[in-house]
């Protein structure tokens, strides 16, 4: 009876099977902040090179990759130990990358350059550099991997990578200061979300056609404070959050009828985000007020909001 | 039955019955909380400035910061209005039906505060009921919890008003006297502002706020309300019971305080 006991003690205190951390690069503080997903509180903080943003890990977690904007580099870390193990070339000032689906090349945005470089994380070489519009910011690989994209903030186009050519197949016009895009219905849509315009846009891969717009309206919040930045997809693709910059607020949208549904308080300059494992939490990085908010996705409430480093940019998930 | 209960029971179904002949007093003592829930907060939505405090765990809207302020303004009127009650049964010679009875004064005072914080309590969780359906919503067993706590805190803003009404002799006096203690209790505590939010102004203030024990009671709603507990301010709430008691005890006590003074 007493091991039964203890059985059962032992078995209701093992960790859960979402059990993951979030990572999250502190701008300001030339950190990372690793939140652990089941007590939402910060477990390491860890140093990095100069104003990291982008963050991204490998498809197997056994690296992660660093945008760290004033020191030029894109750092590979070693997520067991916090070990830089080594820099890749990154062109000047990279902001914010993606992963290639073949988990081996980086797009990578050179916000001063106006360019968009290809690493390649095993050679350690820049394979190209491709010419986009003014401040590139945004990336989105599609799932087949034929597309990547780079959206310009002053440009305000969404530029069309061809991943085999490495070259600019199309430009749309978005509204007013493209932040981030992502591929979204199984790689059939590209939602392009514009800061100053205030709105997502949503393109038809196939046509490169706008096949709707989102506008956003915060109850008692000026409208040129809703400025729409990061935004996530929740597992099923229907539900999609969408950070509102200075408004302090999470939309959620209907993916599909493109409905805002509801308002998410949450900290100071809302601006990224991601889930944890089973998509059950989604944590948002609050830049002027130096946290994260951890959101419940099925009940769309904050529950808690965690104080991490200054200005917290990016966020990433690992198990 | 006990004698005791006998009372405790008589005393509390006149309340109720008091309560039930006066429907126009629960619209009214429901009215004042919503107007601030709807009107005011509404305005100061925004104003509140951000800051996590306890025992909210992230970013709140003001609406939902002063739920439990406006729990405690419906208490703290309950309680004086019940005192007012008092004055009038002792106007019109009804408390000396009251008073008559074998029982310790003691008992038969705190009967009064069980039963008027009873009806208190029924309108704070109405009141909370509407605020669910303007979506303020607090975890599930945050409305069991409060219970015990609105009821200590009814109890201690009763008692205050007791305390006072000893002292005054006449209906109309005690009216002007309840606007002299509600308002100045009401404001200076930590039902409409947080107590840092008061310090920004002025420590004198923030410290006058933190002495003020409707500021305990608020706050021991406020941590009952999300399931926390908050046991200074609910240990200071019970002291303030016992002060306020005892000195309703005292001035009611034939020999001593109002009945003499009254001679």
């Amino acid at each position: 009876m007493k091991h039964l006991m203890l059985a059962l003690l032992l078995g209701t205190t093992a960790l859960p099977a979402t059990a993951g951390e979030i990572w999250v690069t502190n701008e300001k503080d030339d950190t990372i902040s690793v939140i652990d997903t089941d007590t939402l509180e910060v477990t390491r903080t860890i140093e990095t090179g100069e104003r990291p943003r982008g963050i991204t890990f490998s498809k197997d977690y056994s690296v992660v990759y660093i945008c760290a904007s004033d020191s030029d580099t894109v750092q590979v870390m070693d997520p067991n130990t916090g070990e830089v193990l080594h820099n890749l070339p990154s062109g000047e000032d990279p902001e914010q990358f993606v992963l290639h689906p073949n988990d081996r090349h980086l797009y990578i945005a050179n916000e001063d350059d106006a360019v968009t470089t290809v690493v390649d994380t095993e050679t350690r070489q820049v394979i190209a550099q491709i010419n986009v519009g003014i401040e590139p910011e945004g990336m989105a690989v599609s799932p087949d991997g034929a597309y990547a994209i780079t959206t310009s903030e002053t440009t305000n186009m969404a530029h069309w990578i061809d991943t085999e050519s490495r070259k600019i197949v199309a430009n749309t016009l978005v509204d007013a200061r493209p932040r981030h895009a992502e591929f979204a219905a199984g790689g059939s849509e590209l939602w392009v979300s514009a800061e100053i315009g205030g709105t997502v846009s949503i393109f038809d891969v196939e046509s490169k056609a706008e096949k709707g717009k989102i506008k956003f309206e915060v109850k008692g919040v000026h409208p040129d404070r809703v400025q729409p930045v990061g935004f996530e997809f929740t597992e099923d693709e229907k539900t999609v959050f969408v950070a509102l910059g200075p408004s302090n607020h999470v939309a959620v949208v209907n993916a599909e009828t493109y409905e805002v549904e509801d308002y998410i308080l949450v900290g100071r300059r809302v601006w990224h985000m991601d889930f944890n494992g089973d998509k059950s939490h989604l944590f948002t990085t609050n830049g002027v007020s130096g946290d994260v908010t951890v959101i419940d996705v099925a009940k769309r409430k904050p529950i808690k909001t965690i104080k991490v480093g200054r200005f917290p940019w990016g966020a990433a998930y690992r198990p | 039955m006990n004698a005791y209960l006998t009372a405790l029971r008589a005393i509390v179904l006149r309340e109720a019955l008091r309560f039930v002949h006066q429907r126009e007093r629960f619209i009214a003592a429901l009215v004042r909380p919503l107007v601030w829930l709807v009107v005011f907060a509404a305005g100061f939505r925004a104003a509140l400035g951000l800051s996590i405090t306890p025992p909210y765990q992230t970013y709140i809207t003001y609406e939902i910061y002063i739920v439990p302020g406006l729990c405690g303004m419906i208490l703290l009127f309950n309680g004086m209005q019940s005192a007012l009650s008092l004055v009038f049964d002792r106007e019109m010679g009804s408390m000396r039906v009251l008073l008559i009875s074998p029982l310790p004064r003691w008992w038969l005072l705190i009967c009064r505060l069980i039963g008027a914080s009873a009806i208190s309590i029924l309108q704070v969780y109405t009141f909370l009921l509407i605020a669910g359906l303007f979506g303020i919503t607090l975890p599930w067993h945050g409305y069991l919890l409060v219970l015990p706590v609105l009821l200590l805190g009814g109890i201690m803003l009763g008692a205050l008003g007791l305390a006072l009404s000893s002292l005054i002799k006449q209906l109309e006096n005690f009216a002007g006297v309840m606007n002299f203690v509600i308002f100045p209790m009401f404001f200076l505590s930590s039902a409409l502002y947080p107590l840092w939010k008061m310090a920004e102004s002025s420590a004198l203030l923030r410290d006058i706020c933190a002495l003020n024990p409707f500021t305990h009671a608020v706050e021991a709603i406020r941590f009952a309300l999300y399931g926390q507990l908050n046991a200074s301010a609910l240990a200071l709430t019970a002291l303030w019971a016992l002060i306020f008691i005892g000195l309703a005890v005292w001035g009611y006590d034939p020999a001593r305080g109002m009945m003499k003074r009254k001679g």
